[in-house]
Formats: structure tokens, sequence, C-alpha cells
């Protein structure tokens, strides 16, 4: 026959902690390290927490529409524990776990979906982006973002997170092919939580993985069990690596789960039933690094009611806080329009009050 | 005739051109199974199929391309986009494509589309939920854009839309879709499309607006008639083309007007009306036009988004100073 096959392709997935705790080796070095461990734990915890605050303080009246990331909390707590601070994130809305693992404060967290632009002024992070809320719409900011460290030939790499719904859009295809054509310095995070509101991953996207799509941009791409935290910071920490030192950008799709609505505003049994959700309780990741570092001898009966003690008596400080942050003058909306107020508006302020 | 929700109503009409009409398909995010984030395509995918009523992936410009083409083929389109901030990825294909399909094939193809989708504010929602951006639609020839007010208009202005042979934008209100409640049958009758709707008829100044605002045209018009003033109250429904005789008709009876809506000052619509006026009602005008918008300035997260609305109390100082003259 007249044709020779010209392209394969293949999509890995790493899993290093099984659904029930037990180890696959071999592991990376840092899974033996019981003070990382901890502290990927501990995140994990508080995430779940200020998820759970987050939701309650929406339902009654004191914060606005809120996106748990319930299930999904060791996809951002690994990446962002593999990045270093000069590197950049460029967050969705459901990025609390790579956010607060950044160094976003959950005060600032809970008055930007309280809605105060102050949450998106990041005291800590002061070049990562706010969250995004335009599905996909900040993937080539991220790449704009690598363009620029590598203009200055800078060893840092921007870390873009978005969900498998965002595959679908053309932001997400045409910063992929930039990033393939300039080997830009850029890791490219799916979190495949497998659903789109009611839109499920099969009708999503006709491709077998998320993953390859990096092939056609001509870039690696592969999978990772989003649920394992320890899978998560190794491979998004190895595609860091490869992008600070001149190796191009990476496609990560890490494979997890929605466990709850898609926001407060949603009700997901409209479209799916608890018989469909369930069994993904067991796979999810808290429990999985429980099990893993109880089998380690890594982790105690009183390590976790410390973990869980602490979470809560901080999330229940940063929401007395935040519940405690009086609103804003009503000029204060026109205070970073520009860098100069122009007159005309300058007078609009003025009818809104002097302050 | 049961009471319904604006966007029940909407779900009505949608209900009704699938029935009567077998080229009408819906597409959208979430618009199959979950019936629509804000359930207004409720329970029309269980009537009338995947075929008919079709989930797409995440994609608006996809969805807005995909449409024309369908369109071209001779169906009739209603995409859904979930919320305004993102149809802002359709206009590519709206400007470039919809608009102007028919004049670019001299009429030898058409695009009988709707893209209809939630607009403004006022009901709490995350950042880039609440935009009032019919600005940037309406300023291109070849689209129609419509904004209905009350569950009624929602119903018959959708319906004429989908039967109209050309594009058309249609915003719906999301404060108004729950709101208010009122009998609407489902008789399959249109509405005009083109037609300022006059609500209230008064003889001393004119309040005239769209969309989120209308209620509170109306109860600032009660606040007046309350003080003696009658205030002809102009919902106008839809912009593009716009039914400027209705508008100027009403300033040369009351030669006063307040134009009032969401959207920012600077290039908003309104800012077309004023000039209808200050053009052909020009002697009719007793004192300077005066116009209630949001500010020049990004709209603000929930905390401060009902200082940025055009609320009544503005609304009734405007008109205010406006009865001051003369
Ligand atoms: C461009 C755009 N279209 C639609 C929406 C409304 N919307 C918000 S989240 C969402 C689904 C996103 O799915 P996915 O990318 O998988 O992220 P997930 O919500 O599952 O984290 C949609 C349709 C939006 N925010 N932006
Ligand atoms: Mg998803």
């Amino acid at each position: 026959m007249p044709t020779e096959p010209v392209a394969r392709f293949q999509i890995e997935l790493t899993r290093f902690v099984a659904a029930d705790g037990a180890a696959l080796p071999p592991l990376p070095d840092f899974a033996t390290d019981e003070k990382l461990l901890a502290t990927l734990y501990r995140a994990m915890v508080f995430v779940r927490a200020f998820d759970a605050k987050a939701v309650a303080l929406q339902r009654t009246g004191r914060l606005g529409t809120y996106a748990s990331s319930l299930g999904q909390e060791a996809v951002g707590t690994g990446a962002a524990s593999a990045m270093r601070p000069e590197d950049v994130l460029l967050p969705s809305f459901r990025d609390q776990a790579a956010m607060l693992g950044r160094g976003v404060t959950p005060l600032e967290m809970l008055l930007y979906w309280g809605g105060d632009e102050r949450g998106s002024d990041f005291a800590g992070p002061r070049q990562d982006f706010p969250i995004s809320v335009p599905v996909a719409s900040h993937i080539p900011h991220a790449a704009g973002v690598a363009l620029a460290f590598k203009l200055r030939h800078e060893k840092r790499v921007a870390l873009c997170i978005f969900g498998d719904g965002a595959t679908s859009k053309g932001d997400f295809y045409e910063a992929l092919n930039m990033a393939g054509v300039w080997q830009l310095p850029l890791v490219m995070l799916i979190n495949n939580n497998q659903w789109a509101i009611s839109v499920p991953r099969s009708t999503q996207s006709a491709a077998q993985t998320l993953a390859q799509k990096a092939i056609a941009a001509g870039i690696p791409g592969e999978q990772v069990d989003g649920n394992d935290v320890i899978a998560v910071r190794d491979r998004v920490g190895k595609a860091l690596d490869k992008a600070r030192t001149g190796g191009g950008p990476t496609l990560i799709e890490a494979l997890t789960y929605r466990l709850g609505d898609h926001t407060t505003s949603d009700d997901a049994r409209r479209y799916r039933d608890d018989a469909t959700v369930s069994p993904h309780w067991h796979e999810e990741p808290i429990a999985r690094l429980r099990q893993f570092m109880l089998a380690q001898g890594a982790w105690s009966r009183e390590r976790e009611e410390a973990a869980l003690a602490d979470a809560a008596t901080a999330v229940d400080s940063a929401m007395e806080e935040y519940l405690a942050t009086p609103k804003r003058p009503a000029a204060s909306m026109f205070d970073h329009l520009f860098a100069t107020l122009p007159p005309g508006q300058a007078s609009q302020r003025t009818e809104l009050g002097d302050a | 005739m049961p009471d319904v929700t604006l966007v029940q109503a909407i779900d009505l009409a949608l209900g009704r051109a699938l029935a009567d009409d077998p080229t009408v398909v819906l597409l959208g995010e979430d618009i199959g199974t979950d019936g629509g984030v804000f359930r207004a395509t409720d329970g029309l995918l269980a009537r009338y199929g995947a075929e008919r009523v079709l989930d797409t992936p995440l994609a608006e410009a996809g969805i807005a391309g995909v449409s024309i083409g369908l369109a071209a083929q001779g169906f009739r389109p209603v995409a859904e986009i979930q919320f305004m901030a993102f149809a802002y990825a359709c206009l590519d294909q709206m400007i470039n494509h919809a608009a102007r399909l028919r004049t670019r094939t001299q009429g030898r193809l058409t695009c009988p589309i709707v893209l209809r989708m939630p607009c403004g504010g006022g009901i709490h929602a995350p950042e880039h939920h609440s935009e009032s951006g019919e600005a940037c639609f309406t300023n291109v020839p070849g689209l129609r854009v419509v904004i209905p007010s009350s569950p009624a208009r929602a119903y018959g202005l959708l319906l004429a839309a989908i039967r109209d042979p050309d594009p058309v934008l249609f915003l719906e209100p999301a404060r108004l879709y729950r709101s208010q409640r009122e009998a609407v049958e489902d008789t399959g009758i249109a509405l005009p499309l083109d037609r300022c709707i006059v609500l209230r008829e008064g003889a001393d100044i004119a309040l005239v607006g769209w969309g989120g605002v209308v209620p509170d045209m109306l109860a600032a018009a009660r606040v007046l008639a309350d003080q003696g003033t009658e205030a002809e109250v102009i919902d106008v429904a839809t912009l593009v083309p716009l039914d400027a005789d209705t508008i100027l008709a009403s300033v040369a009876k009351t030669g006063r007007c307040v134009v009032c809506h969401e959207a920012a000052l600077t290039g908003g619509f309104g800012a077309e009306i004023a000039a209808r006026l200050a053009g052909p009602g020009l002697l009719s005008l007793l004192a300077p036009v005066e116009r209630v918008t949001g500010y020049d300035t990004v709209l603000p997260l929930p905390r401060l988004e009902e200082a940025h609305r055009p609320s009544v109390a503005r609304i009734l100082a405007a008109a205010h100073r406006a009865l001051a003259h003369g």
C-alpha cells in the first residue's frame, strides 16, 4: 500500500498511590519525607474546610456564588507545592487549593467571592494572576507570561490551571500552539474533574484523553492521577523543571472528580445521580494520602485531630475577619480604572460621594 | 392562563417555536439535561430530543459559527450563550459573518439565527456575569438587538426574533427572570419587532429605557404621579432597528426626556436616542435630555454593584432636573 505511518503517540498516566492508599513503587524521593507529606495533607484538609465554610457562608447569604473544589484538592495543592515563589500562577475559579498554596490568604479568597475587588490584590504572590472566570481566557495570558520569561532569559515558569471544559475553547488551542511554536516555559494543567457543569467529559470531546491534545501542538502531554497528590507534585514538578531549563512546555491532564455541585448555584442532581458520584468517594485525595501515610507510619490519630482542628481554627478566623471587613465607599469603584482618572470620570466619581 | 416568570415565558416560546417549525434547533452549553443554568430550556430536551436541543462543548465562538452554518442550510438555530460576557467571544462570528452573510452573497445565503443570553446586573452574580454589553452589538449593521422586560413581551418578542429572517441578538435581563409573574398564553402570537412599547402614558416627561431598568422607570413614574407629574414610560424593546418615531412623538408631547440604561454612559445606546432627540426632536425639547446609566467604570463586584446601577432615586433626580427647566 502506498501509505506509511508517519506519526504515533502514546499518553502515559502516572500514579504513585492507589485509591486505597497502597504505594505503587518506585516512589519519588520526597514520598518518604514525612514533614512534606504532612504539609501536603494539612494543606488539602485546609482547602476542604475552607470550601465547606465558603459554601455554608453562601447558603446563609454571606458570600456570593462559590465553586467548591471538593474532591479535587490534590490538583492545586500538588501543583503549587512544586512551584517556586518566582513562578507565576494563572488560576481558574476553582483553584483555591493552588492559590492558597501560593500564599493568597483565605481572607483574600473570601473577599473576592464575597464581591470585593480587594480579594484580587494579593499581598503574597504579587505577580500571580487573579481568578479567571471566562473559561480558558487566561491560557493565552499564561503563554504571554511565559514568553516574557523566555525573552528575558529568566529561569521562571508560568503555570496555568483550567478545566476539562476549557480544553474545548479556541483560547486553549491558540495558547497551546504558541507554546509549542515558541517552546515556552509554560505548564498547562487540566483539572479534569469529568464535568463542565452538566456536560460530562465523554461529550465534551471525542478525544480519548485530553492530554493528547498537546500532541497536535508538538508538545508533550501526559495524564496524572489527580487524586494522588504525590503524583501531581512529582509530574508538575518535573514539567516545571523541564520548562525552567529550556525544555519547553507540557500539558498535564490531572484525572479527578467533582464530588460536589458545579457551584452553589447548581443542583447536580438534575443531571447526575448519586449512584454515579458515590464510587468516586473511594478515590478522593485526602483519605488516600492519609491511608498512605498511616501505612508508612507517618501519621497518627493525634496528627489527624490536630490537622482538622488547626484547619477549623484558621478558617473560622478568616471568616470572622471577612465578616468584619466593611465594604468600601462606592466611589472606590473608580479607584483603579486608569492610572490617572480622566476628568469626565472624576465628575461621575464625585456623584458617588467623595470618599 | 398560567402566571409565569420571564424565564418560563422564554421556555414557553422556545417550546412553541420547536413545535411549530421543524427547522428550529436549540444549541448551547448545559441547555439539555440541565435545562440551562437559568432553566430557560427546562424540559425541552425531553420533549423534542437531542437532535433539536443540542448540548454543545464549551465554545462560544464555535456556537455562534456553527449557528451561521446551520442557518445558511435552512435551519433556524436559537443558541444560548450562558452569560453575556461570554458572547464577547462571538463578536468575530456575529460581526464578520452573521451580520453580513446576506449582503456578502447578495441574498443568496441568509442567517436567521437568534443568539439569546442573560444580561445585566442585579442578581449578585460573580465577576463577568452581569454585563450590559448591548452597545457592542448595536453598532453592527445587519444585527437586530432585542431586549424584553416582562414575561409577555419576552414570549412575543422571542417568537418574533426566531421567525425573523435575519440574525437577532436577544438579551434577557437576568434580574427580571424571576422578579415578576404574569399571565402568558401560549398562543404562538409574536409581537412586532422594531417597535418601542409605551407602557404608561403621560404628558409631562418621557422615561425611555430597556431591560433591567424598566421596572425602575415604572417605579419612578409612580412616584412622579404622586407628585403630580405624569410620566410616559417607554420600553425601547428593540434597540436596533430603533423605532425613533415613538420616542420622538412622546417627546413632542412632553418636551422632556430621561434615557435610562444599565450599561456605561459613554457610547451607550442612550447616546443614540439622545442624538435623535437632538436632531429631529430638538425643537420639541424644553429641557436637556438626561441620561441615567451605569457609570463609566468597570462594573464592580456585588458588594458595590447596586451603587453602579441606575436607581429609582437617580431616575427621579434626573426627572426633577428636566422638569425644573422652563
Ligand atoms: C467562556 C465561558 N463560557 C461559559 C462559562 C460558564 N461556565 C462557568 S464554569 C463552566 C464549566 C467549566 O467546566 P470546566 O472547564 O470543566 O471547569 P470546572 O467548572 O469543571 O472546574 C461554564 C460553562 C464561563 N465561565 N466562561
Ligand atoms: Mg470540569
